[in-house]
């Protein structure tokens, strides 16, 4: 299992567009990918609802959990993903 | 005439009948089903479909508008896939036999709430793309053909609100303009319009009204203002309007892109001013080739203290970010004179414009004037940066300035906060002290960039406030073109840049006085950059530059 926080900097939050992009990336790996802010917690793969439901914003630490053979690569994509868009 | 108020979010005059979108909207029939599995193989079905059209008006944004709108339709595919969604449904269909289109539409009203309950303006706006989607998975249940317009002519579309999937989807050649009853600056549809270039007025409410359906209507993006049934003189008003737009329109076709070079081959840079982070737009989409003036004031005059280090660093930073590497003149604070601020309690002067202000606060207030520093340097970062001084008379005041920049420089190096090396130092020239002294002046900074305005005022001694002055306040006048031409000589001796930012740099029966005494800048405001840049295309400056120079020096009677 991997897992990472991260602090969100954009100022919108995680908003539609590039969730969008990255779960749309998420679905190429086996691996399942948790996110996590607080204690409510949505499986990414299942789509954009249940991530834009968590209401992420500017300052919010999001936990990020990994998890399945390919959890490295797929750690190392989302991390990258999330430093660069949000 | 009826005359209505709205919001300008997408900018043009257009004219034409009013008509009121046609949407489908069948009540939806709630039923219980028999066979639950075929019902839920129905509402699969209509589920691939819907995929599939949003992914060719993703196609479609992607050709008329560009990435961001596809990216778009291809988020409401994702949404219409959604698992939470897909199961939510899934369990009215096969545990309640709720029939599709019905739990659809319970379904969707759920997220739809979610979104809305959100104390955010953001997620708040997401309630309609879900909506959007099940809307349309609905429609395509239901039977219904996705909405449009059944019009033989071309008119202005009225609305509640659109959903962007409806933008996209109408037949842009019906499509004169857009009044929307509801909406959002920063709705999809907003911004859509505005990347199609078609005037759209949004949040008119219920003061449109279904029977004005079919009567002629006149919108104006700038100002918001929808006009039913206009009168002679209105019409005629906004007709002139649009007529100067279009005309604009067809100079923006074939103007933009090309070099602002005279028939000689003498080149000058056309930039602009703007007044704050927004009208960064404007500049591109005239083709602007830099930002030859950024006043800073709005950062200071729209709050109720002194604005922080982080806040005028988020502004300069979009700005050069967002100009991509093209220069950014900013100016630093401006202030005293015409524009006072209560928070900087200056004592009431007899005679501000010759008071205390611009440069002269920053040299006595040192901890605002490098708190503005501080931001610009670390901005600089961030593209290509030039600094301007207003208001400067002596040499010692650069001096002291460019103190101040390097103590700046010092401390952000010890703080390890990156900033670029190659930051331009420039002065305005708009006192005749500065231009008189601009041989010495040039020693000391990167470029010139006279302020007309101030140095008309200044040199004629006419309040340019004032306006009984009439004849007596002319900006054409020998003595201030002189000085412009003195401290034009001077740079060039120098070897640094000289540009004009005031607004005598768009008057075009100047322009070429001023590619003949050597300006090599004019920022003028985002919509004078192409009138401007074909006025410099007609000019043969090696034909004109002796008999222009010599009117200059003599007073000739023309001036």
């Amino acid at each position: 299992m991997k897992s990472f926080e991260y602090v969100i900097t954009d100022p919108v939050g995680i908003h539609a567009r590039p969730a969008g992009i990255i779960i749309k990336e998420i679905k190429k790996f086996v691996s399942t990918v948790m996110i996590a802010k607080g204690d409510k917690s949505v499986d990414m793969k299942r789509g954009p609802l249940g991530v834009m439901g968590l209401k992420v914003k500017q300052g919010d630490t999001v936990k990020l959990t990994i998890e399945g053979p390919d959890e490295a690569e797929a750690a190392a994509t989302i991390e990258t993903f999330f430093k660069e868009n949000f | 005439m009826i005359s209505i108020q709205g919001k300008g979010v997408s900018t043009g005059v257009a004219i034409g009948p009013l008509y009121y979108y046609q949407r489908a909207k069948s009540t939806i029939r709630r039923y219980e089903v028999q066979d639950a599995e075929a019902e839920w193989a129905r509402f699969k079905d209509a589920q691939a479909k819907a995929v599939e059209q949003l992914g060719v008006l993703a196609e479609k944004a992607r050709e008329e508008a560009g990435e961001e709108a596809a990216s778009l339709f291809e988020t409401h595919q994702m949404m219409a896939e959604d698992m939470d969604y897909e199961e939510a449904i899934e369990n009215l269909v096969k545990e309640d036999k709720l029939n599709a289109e019905a739990a659809v539409t319970d379904i969707a009203a759920q997220f739809a709430d979610m979104f809305a309950n959100m104390d955010d303006p953001y997620f708040q706006a997401r309630a309609a793309d879900v909506k959007d989607v099940s809307g349309r998975i609905v429609g395509i249940l239901t039977g219904v053909v996705q909405g449009g317009i059944d019009s033989p002519v071309p008119v202005i579309l009225a609305a509640d609100d659109l959903a962007p999937s409806e933008t996209v989807q109408l037949d842009k050649s019906r499509i004169l303009g857009f009044v929307t009853e509801g909406g959002s600056g920063s709705s999809h549809t907003a911004i859509l319009a505005r990347t199609m270039g078609i005037p759209a007025i949004i949040g008119v409410g219920d003061q449109l009204k279904p029977e004005y359906e079919g009567r002629e209507v006149i919108v104006d993006g700038s100002t918001g203002s929808v006009i039913v049934d206009a009168d002679e003189e209105t019409r005629a008003r906004l007709m002139a309007k649009r007529e100067e737009q279009l005309k604009h329109q067809r100079m923006l076709e074939q103007l933009k892109g090309q070099p602002n070079v005279t028939k000689d081959g003498q080149s000058i840079k056309v930039f602009c001013n703007i007044g704050n982070p927004e009208d960064v737009a404007a500049v591109l989409s005239n083709d602007g080739g830099g930002i030859g003036l950024f006043r800073s004031e709005f950062l200071y005059l729209n709050c109720e203290d002194y604005p922080s280090e982080e806040d005028q660093f988020e502004a300069y930073k979009k700005v050069l970010s967002d100009m991509d590497g093209r220069e950014v003149v900013i100016r630093t604070l401006d202030i005293g004179a015409d524009k006072q601020i209560d928070y900087f309690d200056l004592p009431k002067e007899e005679n501000p414009a010759l008071g205390n202000r611009a440069l002269r606060i920053c040299l006595n207030r040192p901890e605002i004037f490098k708190t503005q520093l501080r931001a610009l340097y670390r901005a600089s970062a961030f593209g290509r940066l030039g600094i301007m001084f207003p208001m400067v008379t002596s040499v010692w005041e650069v001096k002291e300035a460019r103190k101040m920049c390097e103590l700046v420089k010092q401390e952000l190096t010890q703080e390890g906060i990156p900033f670029s090396d190659d930051v331009e130092l420039g002065i305005m020239i708009e006192t005749p002290a500065a231009a008189i002294m601009s041989d010495r002046l040039a020693k000391e900074v990167d470029f010139f960039s006279c302020g007309t305005n101030d140095l008309t005022q200044y040199t004629l001694a006419c309040d340019r406030q004032n306006n009984d002055l009439g004849r007596f306040y002319n900006p054409h006048h020998p003595a201030v073109l002189r000085l412009l031409k003195m401290a034009a000589d001077n740079a060039h001796k120098n070897g640094i840049w000289i540009g004009i930012c005031g607004e005598l740099g768009a008057d075009l029966e100047l322009t070429e006085t001023f590619l003949s005494i050597g300006i090599d800048e004019l920022s003028v405001s985002p919509r004078s950059v192409l009138p401007l840049r074909k006025k410099i295309r007609e000019t043969d400056t090696g034909a004109v530059r002796d008999r222009l120079i010599a009117d200059l020096m003599n007073d000739t009677p023309t001036i």
